[in-house]
């Protein structure tokens, strides 16, 4: 059981990384990585908005939507429902670090609104149910996935660092030479690829 | 001059305004669904259609929503549309729900709907929205048929396989071989790198097509030199 969940956690972080492989919360990753403590700051929310929503979005669609008794099947609304959840819950969060954590609001709560229409949280609540994986697991998966999502933005924003320095052609100015850096990124994560199951013997 | 406005309004999305190559927006989709011609094709209408309705809804709503909880309904307008796409789609084109997987439920978060209705929808008419709606779709979907096309020409060395899957009057197995198979295709371009190389140099192209120095001002030496550069 451990080992599964190990397998799960860390496929997330490396191999099926949600910014490099799979393509998931690209605006973020283009738009905060320039600074290194603004990619963590938010790098960190999305991993808590992540984990919180798969906990809220998980049970709801296996006890409400679409019940294992079969009494009625409204997976239709998972779209809907989810992406409601997410909103409420992002606001709710933000009113609930306001009153009670100033300080840890101070640091993530200008990257909490942002987060509702991050690609990244719908997607991994969505996958969870699709890869069809229980509670536990899903919530491994969304932290993986909150983790990887840290990773890629604290190399990236290394890399970007550099990439700011240098003289690109006029028209690869600013974004384009950034999303050439990304592809280069990514590509060193395609390395990766089978060494969850090699070290973990799957 | 009212028609004229409305043509601009709609050719505005294609290219001085494309959602992704000049807005930046919606780049999840953009790469992760431009693999194949076929695949950006699907996306692309999929979008358009939800961009239409939720323009003209949201247009036509605009003086009853309140401006505080504006987001969450247009939020909640979009999500709508995107699971009426989804039935119909799951219904319709199986095949297309396949390639697209989970991108098909994301285009509730694209960045290009929200915006839209926001910037656009929320301040005119139902027709110019509409309109805007139609233009960016096109524009969405061309960018992603066009760099879906790069990419699976070189990564596959086919063109529009798959297409069968979206429209069902052509045979199965439709491809067009473009480059000959004795040619090892790069499969890195179907891959994530490729996508994001692609889509650098395809920003890169269009920052150059609309930022050149035009035609007539070429005549000053100078600013040659740098469109040459450039």
């Amino acid at each position: 059981m451990a080992v599964e969940l190990a397998v799960i956690f860390f496929s997330m972080i490396l191999v099926d990384n949600y910014v490099l492989v799979q393509f998931l919360g690209i605006c973020p990753f283009l738009g905060v990585s320039k600074r290194l403590d603004s990619a963590v700051g938010m790098s960190l929310a999305v991993t808590f908005v992540m984990v919180l929503a798969t906990a809220a979005t998980w049970p709801i669609q296996m006890f409400l939507l679409t019940p294992e008794s079969g009494a009625w099947d409204m997976g239709y609304l998972q779209t809907i429902v989810f992406i409601l959840i997410i909103a409420v819950l992002v606001q709710l969060l933000e009113s609930i670090l306001k009153k009670y954590i100033p300080a840890l609001y101070k640091s993530l709560g200008v990257y909490l609104p942002l987060i509702t229409t991050n690609c990244t949280i719908l997607g991994v609540t969505v996958l969870n149910i699709d890869n069809g994986y229980n509670f536990l697991e899903s919530i491994v998966c969304a932290a993986g996935a909150g983790i990887g999502y840290l990773v890629a933005m604290v190399l990236f924003s290394g890399v970007r660092r550099r990439v700011e320095e240098a003289m690109p052609p006029k028209c690869f100015k600013d974004l384009p030479i950034t999303l050439v850096a990304a592809a280069m990124v990514s590509l060193s994560f395609m390395g990766f690829g089978g060494i969850v199951e090699n070290i973990f013997g799957v | 001059m009212s028609s004229n406005n409305k043509l601009k309004v709609f050719t505005n999305g294609i290219l001085n305004e494309n959602p992704v190559l000049v807005l930046v927006l919606g780049t999840c989709p953009t790469l992760a669904t431009s693999t194949m011609a076929s695949n950006g094709i699907g996306m692309g209408l999929a979008a358009t259609f939800v961009l239409v309705c939720s323009n003209i809804v949201i247009s036509a709503l605009r003086k009853v929503i309140p401006n505080q909880v504006r987001i969450p309904c247009y939020i909640t307008v979009i999500a709508g549309f995107v699971s009426v796409v989804q039935m119909l789609v799951e219904a319709f084109v199986p095949a297309l729900d396949e390639a697209l997987g989970v991108y098909l439920p994301l285009i509730v978060v694209n960045c290009i709907i929200l915006g839209r209705a926001e910037m656009f929808a929320s301040k005119n008419g139902i027709v110019d929205s509409a309109l805007d709606g139609l233009g960016m779709g096109i524009g969405f979907m061309l960018t992603l048929t066009i760099m879906g096309t790069i990419r699976e020409i070189l990564g596959s060395g086919t063109w529009m396989s798959g297409l069968d899957g979206l429209f069902p009057f052509l045979p199965e197995g439709f491809a067009i071989q473009v480059l000959p198979e004795s040619i090892d295709p790069f499969t890195i371009m179907t891959s994530a790198p490729g996508g994001f190389f692609i889509f650098g140099v395809m920003m890169a192209a269009a920052t150059w097509l609309t930022t050149r120095p035009k035609k007539e001002k070429a005549s000053a030496p100078a600013e040659t030199a740098e469109g040459g550069n450039a």
